[in-house]
């Protein structure tokens, strides 16, 4: 029996770069196939590919044993193909049905949208493959975990029989990563074939039926995650060693550094999103911030970085009152800030590398004397980091739009950690990277702790709290419900803990 | 994959002005004129009796017909902008000084035409720098024209080295304050410049009016037009009449260069792109977002006032109605031209200088209406604005990165 589909020797370049390079890649009629790489190893170029959205140079695409040209998404689909990204594409404003429609709309008399006819069929799909939803119901009425699904809907809906799934569980907590999975099975069940891109080794082991290594556009290995280990798998992704644990050194903590009293911020619309919240970090040791997405973590660092107005409360940093300081005094003070969203607040996109990587400082000497711009100073500082954090470019007038994500969070690591600071404040730093990059910046973030810095991690990532932390505070719709030593913690304590679950040892003391 | 090796340090304006243009792709502008003013010529064919006679005749003589008119027209076009070749050498020939300055003062009128449009192209480049789309220029010219002709001929008794800067000063400060308005609305209320800068037009254009026929107007004159300025406030001209180049082209370039200094040189320019890029990464980097729009946009303003009292000490030497007669929506088209740099903005402002010059005596030559480089700037506009159809056109491959003609921030660009 055919595979279900086939890639032979698909090669393609831009120019600088052979980004895909000869790679063969089978996948069978039912089979969970895992695609693994690091950032730029050449995933995202090949999925796009058998997407229709790029063209290769060199090789074919076999789909059932018939070679099939796929020149655009439209012959994708034609195919049986269809891809649910990583980001979202669904209109908030429009309903399950709208969303799964659009392009594929069906009418009556000759014109008029027939809505009915198509919330049937959606039905039918959530009925046959368990996914629970209400073709009626407004996307952005919906958490994550089921947009996602309606995601999948638009692609049963083109009866693709190919689901490609990018980076699906990056956006989900615990619990709906065991319902997509469960998920998953039930379309392998129906005659389904899934290729599944990530970078959560422990998922990979866990769902997958056959796992393919992808590195510097090459094909590295195909394993069986029943022989395969996480640390083969991340040796095989990075090339070299790759340490998934970290060696924290004994910790030695000093005076308060951060003091956070009865802080109360608002939510953009108006509701509570920070509840009168307690802690303190102190110097030369890790706070980890525990929670799912949405109990009140960005409010929070963006009222402590002077990005958000807090309503009432006191943030002390060094005994100095910061509450309502803007960022460029709290920046002057010592603060690093790493935001939760890179490209969003951490970078301009539009500006060259070195630009970038003075962010925050240009307005100082040596960097520029009174308004005039050394340009010079900029660019030698420029190219000592890049050296010096291991940034990939080719240099650095590139614009910082065409870094892989790694690499612009290592701009931003390297930006913050080269002047001397007091307080390091990390959100979610290592989201959406590869394993090579975590690895650096987990290091990186440890060495400040070790020199004394205070560091307050915000992450949704429970693996990475755990290993960073040295004591944990559970963020729980807006309270702190919780502080642990890390020591002591165990992931199930912790999970409970993040879904709102208090035992009675755990209750805070305050 | 090796590093390239990193380019200069000493990065000149040229050079980071091609980078940017070789970066967002030349050829897509280059094509975008050029398929402009084919469909230019198209459209005068088209508008054409003759062509349609020459058709019922025959398919071939119909498109001769229609190739030698796009031919005749462009060819006044051009010889409206820079003169024609065989004037020029008869009048250096014969040696008369009035007939050299006839034959190359289109030419000149030209770079006359260029002026208004540098400091106009200059103002909507600011904002769009800033994220802004500055539609108010042609009213921040009105009101720099009134504040420039009033402080040429109110303010007696200064020597002209102190008149004329004095004189473009109120110029801009005029446009400046028409800017300040809805700078300071957007940074604190978040209205839309481009409903507060229209409203604002609609205010100068009235505002002229009246002040042309009651508290600004010549006494001795009966339509509504200011007092002459006086001598000593008038940009000198370079040559006797009736060439009208003055210095006002180079005052042009001199601000032009001015602002090219202050974007990619200074801290408040880097402040004012980033401000433009990224509010966000802005806000995070603890420049305030609101004084940075609001100076932008006063400066964006002061740049087009000083478009209007460039015309009215140079040009007119007094002002009145419906002097400026779209420089400053043209302007708009040309900031996208030029790509928003101040280099760029100077090469547009020359190409929509002589285009407009040369449409005058086209007109006159061969009939055929000014209109059609109205049209001839529409079609390059959209075709700037909207690469994909160049690229569709003509199966240019798309560039690997987003390419922004502009990041608008009121439409969450």
């Amino acid at each position: 029996m055919a595979p279900v589909l086939e890639l032979r020797g698909i090669t393609k370049r831009f120019p600088g770069v052979l980004a895909n390079d000869h790679i063969n890649l089978t996948v069978e009629k039912g089979e969970i196939h895992a695609l693994l790489g690091e950032n730029g190893a050449g995933k995202t170029t090949l999925m796009n590919i058998l997407y229709g959205l790029y063209h290769p140079d060199e090789g074919e695409i076999l789909v059932n044993g018939n070679i099939t040209a796929i020149k655009s998404p439209i012959d994708a689909i034609k195919a049986g193909i269809g891809m649910v990204h990583q980001h979202f594409m669904l209109v908030p404003v429009f309903t399950v049905t709208e969303n799964v429609m659009l392009g594929e709309e069906f009418t009556k008399y000759g014109g008029v949208l027939d809505r009915a006819k198509a919330a049937q069929k959606v039905q039918e799909i959530s009925d046959k493959y368990n996914l629970n939803i209400d073709p009626n119901a407004y996307i952005k009425d919906m958490p994550v975990g089921l947009q996602q699904r309606v995601e999948i809907i638009k692609l049963l809906f083109r009866e693709a029989n190919i689901l490609i799934m990018d980076e699906p569980t990056a956006v989900l907590t615990p619990q709906e990563v065991v319902e997509l999975f469960k998920i998953m099975q039930t379309l392998i069940d129906q005659g389904k074939s899934i290729i599944f891109i990530t970078h959560k080794l422990g998922e990979v082991l866990e769902s997958a039926k056959k796992i393919t290594v992808i590195r510097g556009g090459k094909v590295v290995g195909s394993t069986d995650p029943k022989t395969a280990t996480m640390n083969e798998l991340a040796n095989m992704m990075v090339g070299r060693e790759v340490s998934l644990e970290v060696d924290k050194e004994i910790q030695k903590t000093g005076e308060i550094v951060l003091e956070v009293r009865d802080l109360k911020v608002l939510d953009p619309r108006g509701g509570v999103a920070v509840d009168e919240i307690n802690f303190e970090v102190r110097a030369g040791e890790v706070l980890g911030i525990a929670g799912v997405q949405g109990n009140g973590q960005t409010e929070l660092v963006r009222s402590l970085t002077g990005l958000l107005h807090a309503i009432d409360g006191t943030v002390l940093l060094s005994g100095q009152d910061i509450t309502h300081s803007n960022p460029r005094q709290i920046t002057e003070l010592g603060t690093a800030h790493i935001p939760e969203d890179r490209q969003k607040d951490g970078l301009v996109l539009g500006l060259p590398i070195s630009d970038n990587l003075v962010l925050n400082t240009y307005y100082l000497k040596p960097y520029s004397k009174g308004i005039w711009l050394d340009q010079k100073v900029i660019i030698e500082t420029g190219k000592n980091l890049v050296k010096s954090f291991d940034i990939r470019t080719p240099s650095v007038f590139t614009p910082a739009s065409s870094l892989s994500g790694g690499n612009q969070q290592k701009i931003i690591v390297a930006r913050e950690f080269s002047r001397p600071i007091k307080l390091l404040i990390a959100s979610q730093p290592t989201r959406g990277l590869d394993v090579g990059s975590i690895e650096y910046i987990h290091n990186r973030l440890l060495a400040k702790r070790d020199e004394g810095c205070a560091v307050l991690l915000v992450s949704t990532e429970l693996d990475e709290v755990m290993q960073l932390s040295d004591r944990i505070a559970v963020l729980y719709r807006g309270k702190i419900i919780s502080i642990l030593d890390a020591k002591n913690a165990s992931k199930e304590q912790l999970g409970l803990l993040m879904a709102g679950i208090i035992g009675e040892t755990e209750k805070v003391s305050r | 994959m090796s590093p390239e090796k990193p380019q200069e340090l000493k990065k000149n304006g040229l050079a980071i002005f091609w980078e940017e243009f070789s970066r967002s792709n030349f050829t897509v502008i280059f094509l975008a004129i050029f398929t402009g003013i084919f469909l230019g010529g198209v459209l005068v064919a088209a508008t054409t009796t003759e062509v349609y006679d020459a058709f019922k005749v025959s398919f071939f003589s119909g498109i001769g017909k229609a190739f030698t008119t796009a031919i005749n027209t462009y060819g006044a076009l051009i010889t409206g902008a820079i003169g024609n070749p065989q004037k020029i050498q008869a009048a250096f020939a014969s040696g008369d000084a009035l007939l050299i300055r006839r034959a190359i003062n289109p030419f000149f009128e030209s770079l006359v035409q260029t002026t208004p449009y540098i400091f106009a192209g200059l103002s909507v480049a600011l904002g769009f720098r800033v994220g802004l789309f500055n539609i108010g220029a042609e009213g921040q010219i009105y009101i720099g024209a009134l504040t420039g002709v009033w402080a040429g001929y109110a303010i007696p008794g200064l020597p002209p080295i102190i008149h004329i800067p004095v004189a473009m000063l109120c110029g801009a400060l005029g446009g400046a304050l028409w800017g300040f308005v809805p700078g300071l609305l957007k940074a604190k209320t978040g209205a839309h410049e481009v409903i507060t800068t229209i409203m604002m037009n609609y205010i100068a254009f009235r505002l002229s009016d009246w002040l042309l026929k009651g508290p600004m107007a010549d006494p001795n004159e009966v339509t509504p037009k200011t007092p002459w300025i006086l001598p000593s406030a008038e940009l000198p001209q370079l040559f006797e009449a009736p060439i009208r180049f003055h210095i006002g082209f180079f005052i042009a370039l001199f601000v032009a260069f001015v602002v090219y200094l202050l974007l990619f040189k200074t801290t408040w320019g880097m402040e004012l792109r980033m401000v433009g890029s990224n509010t966000n990464a802005a806000q995070y980097a603890g420049i305030n977002v609101t004084s940075r729009t609001v100076i932008a946009m006063v400066l964006a303003g002061g740049l087009a006032g000083m478009a209007g009292s460039n015309e009215v000490l140079g040009i007119n030497h007094r002002l009145i109605p419906a002097f400026s007669s779209g420089y400053g929506f043209d302007s708009i088209a040309l900031a996208l031209l030029g790509k928003s740099h101040p280099l760029g903005v100077v090469l547009a402002a020359l190409l929509f200088g002589f285009l407009r010059n040369g449409a005058r005596s086209m007109q006159l030559t061969v009939g055929v209406p000014t209109d059609i480089v109205s049209i001839l700037q529409a079609l390059i506009l959209a075709f700037i604005a909207a690469p994909a159809i160049i690229r569709t056109i003509y199966r240019l491959k798309t560039p690997n990165h987003n390419e922004d003609i502009v990041s608008l921030r009121s439409w969450k660009g």
